[in-house]
């Protein structure tokens, strides 16, 4: 196991299941063996407003934080919400982008403009480390809208070296057993759509 | 056994090995989720309640430890104001059975109405406050706050913050020991807990014993740890505090204070002949520093450099002991100029029809602490103070009071169900006493809604879900002595501000009570609305945004060009709006505002 400690940044929009995400990625990374730290930043996130978690693991890891500009993955459930964030990658950052969009007040008010073009504003610094999914699409497919966590997860899996019957385990033990199905199903579908 | 938990759950766990019989608290982010997960996963071993506020929890606890028993009350850091009252004397009555306060504080005030610093408690209060830095710790020193607790004679004061309640980090579990103390009651033990004069003066010097007692402890005490690295920078630090530093100067040496009062001065004296330099890194005041200085001690860095405001992180730390060295990482875009998202009412939400009507009428609004103060925010900009729980209802009436008859129809308080049960029954009986004229409206959304949905004496329920009894405000009210007590139903804006517009004009105490409008989020109780959802007709949308003065999150603006900018009959306009379907819940509020009969219900 190396020594250095492992940053990535998931961000998005309360009620997309970003704090399951998360939860789901401490247990599968504490199971293969690494010391995790996981910290949720979501002032009132049942109401609309944006939740970032910072999940971190390597061999011993102290601040529940990551350090700004250490992130080496960014993982966004939404667009804008991904863009925030582009300030806090490493050079050799990487970024998983669920292209889905849901307008801020100031936006559905008409006083500012939704951010064109997020994608290729990441492309400019990241090239080819930028990866994107249409994971609400993907989700409806596998039966419903609320998976595209799951789906995003299941893409996010492709970075790293773990085996599949890990993730799906650990996924499985997070979730109701009415929804396994349709779970496994999202995150072999998200893992499909950038391997 | 190992698992990822949250601070706060590791707490919980904590308590439950301890062998804690009872534990009490009021709701209040960062600290809410360990009475929650207690009621729920313990609650076999443990008696759990959400009390009606934080000073009752303590007292309930107090009991418990009088009775023998380990207790726990847990608030956040405002909360242990409401419950100072019993703390500053249980520190001279001590315990029998373990007592141990939780108080979570939230620096940046994530959550909060204010920052203090809960470690100037322990200092005031005199007795031992432990500050956990992870999970582990959290669960770990929990049981040890219980056995120092019976051991020193004392409540022992737990501080976590937010990033240390909030963050998940491996546990090692362990098995639950019951405490060997016997249950019961003593009538000898009167005068250690009857605080009379006389009595008093007899426990004081022995407060002042514990405390000498546990600064000798200070020195041995396991979790007050010496870390000699490199021995040109020593950092005294504590909490999560340690971990940020650690992670951005991992060559420094460190004194990691793991109990922050009091403190070990054997421990610090060493500390500063091991190191040649000494910073001290906390966050909010300067606790440590204050005192280390008073010690005699020259330091390095602290406050000079360290801000004393807001929370700390590691870049913020690296920054501050880096000064001119520190290089920031490269900008890429302007992300403050980017669209915020800020939290908001949900759609449907009663709280947004009541302030419309408050903003309608013109009101000046005093406010208090839940969901409905983010009407404090644009467009609805309706409320006008927030204080803390209940403060709302007295300040109305002080209002009222300097404004006479001039201020009739001008003012009113609102308070939700549960900030109203925690402290707005004081001040309504004071106004009715004191012949007061001010109108109370109580926003009943069936649950202490913002920190997630927590059962309180008006639902029915308790913790575990029990049935039980459910409070009647009207009746409550009306016991106090108001005779004008209306009811409302939100959803309805043109009777609404009928009610509120003749009761804030009377020249007599009232108190309005909305219903039917439980929370959105609410699973057992949902109102039904007439309309599954409602819709915009382009045809007659005149672009005029008076539906977007409410700001629900399911109506947004479109601007339109060509054809599409004027109505069927002839308006020029800039722009339609349009409704999320999936989002609407046909509350049909916009319907109400629109003045076009461009709102329309929606066909499934």
């Amino acid at each position: 196991m190396e020594d250095r400690v492992t940053n990535i940044l998931l961000s998005g929009v309360g009620g997309q299941g970003t704090i399951l995400a998360s939860d789901i990625l401490c247990s599968v990374f504490h199971e293969v063996g690494y010391d995790v730290k996981k910290a949720e930043v979501h002032g009132m996130a049942q109401r609309g407003g944006d939740v970032t978690t910072h999940f971190r693991f390597g061999k011993k890891v102290y601040s529940p934080l990551i350090k700004y500009g250490d992130v080496d993955y960014l993982v966004s459930f939404e667009l804008l919400e991904g863009l925030r964030y582009i300030n806090w990658l490493k050079k050799s950052g990487k970024v998983l982008l669920n292209n889905q969009e849901t307008y801020p007040p100031a936006v559905t008010r008409g006083t500012m403009k939704y951010p064109e073009n997020v994608f290729k504003s990441f492309k400019r610094f990241f090239n080819g480390n930028v990866y994107a999914i249409n994971g609400l699409d993907i989700a409806v497919e596998c039966g419903d809208s609320r998976a595209v966590n799951i789906v995003t997860l299941g893409a996010f899996s492709n970075f790293f070296d773990i085996k599949e019957e890990v993730w799906e385990k650990n996924l499985l033990e997070h979730l109701p057993k009415k929804v396994h199905d349709l779970n496994l199903k999202a995150f072999r579908e998200g893992k499909k759509a950038i391997s | 056994m190992e698992k990822v938990l949250q601070g706060n759950h590791a707490i919980a766990r904590g308590a439950w090995e301890a062998g804690v019989k009872v534990a009490c608290a009021y709701p209040g982010t960062p600290s809410s989720e360990i009475i929650f997960v207690i009621g729920t996963q313990y609650k076999n071993d443990i008696q759990a309640e959400w009390s009606v506020n934080e000073k009752v929890s303590l007292e309930v606890a107090s009991g418990a430890s009088m009775a023998g028993a380990r207790a726990m009350a847990s608030m956040k850091h405002v909360g242990l104001n409401v419950a100072s009252d019993p703390l500053m004397t249980l520190s001279y009555t001590g315990v029998k059975g373990g007592l141990v306060v939780v108080v979570a504080d939230d620096p940046y005030a994530h959550s909060s109405q204010n920052e203090q610093d809960s470690r100037h408690w322990t200092r005031f209060g005199k007795m031992p406050m432990l500050e956990p830095s992870d999970s582990q710790e959290c669960k770990d020193f929990t049981k040890l706050g219980f056995d120092l607790s019976e051991q020193y004679d004392t409540p022992v004061l737990l501080r976590t913050e937010t990033r240390v309640s909030h963050s998940f980090s491996i546990v090692k579990l362990e098995e639950r020991r019951e405490s060997a103390m016997p249950l019961g009651l003593n009538k000898k033990d009167a005068p250690k807990f009857t605080m009379v004069p006389i009595y008093v003066r007899e426990r004081r010097p022995l407060v002042e014993e514990r405390m000498r007692k546990l600064e000798a402890f200070a020195d041995e005490f396991k979790y007050n740890v010496m870390e000699i690295n490199d021995p040109k920078i020593g950092v005294i630090t504590s909490g999560v505090c340690y971990n940020y530093t650690k992670e951005v100067f991992p060559e420094y040496s460190y004194l990691k204070i793991g109990m922050v009062w009091p403190l070990p001065k054997k421990l610090i004296s060493d500390f500063f002949k091991k190191v040649k330099k000494v910073i001290i890194v906390e966050e909010l005041d300067p606790f440590l520093e204050t005192e280390i200085r008073a010690m005699g001690y020259k330091i390095f860095h602290g406050k000079d450099v360290v801000p004393s405001i807001y929370e700390l992180s590691p870049e913020i730390i690296e920054k501050s002991l880096k000064g001119k060295r520190y290089k920031a990482p490269k900008e890429r875009i302007k992300a403050e100029e980017l669209p915020r998202r800020p939290p908001n009412m949900c759609s449907g939400c009663s709280h947004r029809p009541m302030f419309y009507a408050l903003k309608k009428l013109d009101l000046f609004v005093f406010g208090d602490i839940g969901c409905y103060t983010l009407a404090a925010a644009p467009p609805l900009n309706a409320i006008h103070t927030t204080i803390c729980m209940g403060a709302g209802v007295g300040e109305a009436f002080g209002a009222a009071k300097v404004l006479g008859k001039e201020g009739l129809g001008k003012a009113c308080a609102v308070l939700g169900d549960s900030t109203f049960l925690h402290g707005g029954v004081a001040p309504l009986m004071d106004i009715v006493y004191n012949k007061g004229n001010s109108t109370t409206i109580i926003l009943d959304n069936r649950a202490t809604g913002m920190t997630g949905l927590q059962e309180h004496p008006g639902t029915g329920y308790t913790i575990t879900g029990e049935p039980t009894n459910i409070i009647d405000y009207e009746t409550l009210a009306r016991a106090i002595g108001v005779q004008h007590v209306r009811k409302v139903d939100p959803y309805n804006i043109k009777e609404t501000m009928e009610i509120i517009k003749e009761e804030v004009e009377r020249d007599a105490a009232s108190v309005i009570v909305m219903v039917n409008g439980p929370c959105m989020l609410h699973r057992r109780e949902k109102r039904q609305f007439e309309h599954a959802f409602y819709t915009i007709d382009t045809d007659k949308c005149r672009g005029c945004t008076m539906c977007l003065e409410i700001g629900c999150p399911a109506i947004s603006w479109q601007e339109v060009s060509g054809d599409q900018a004027v109505t069927k009959d002839g308006h020029k306009r800039k722009g339609v709006v349009q409704i999320n379907r999936l989002q609407c819940p046909g509350c049909s509020v916009c319907g109400q505002i629109c003045k076009f009969e461009a709102i329309i219900p929606g066909q499934a």
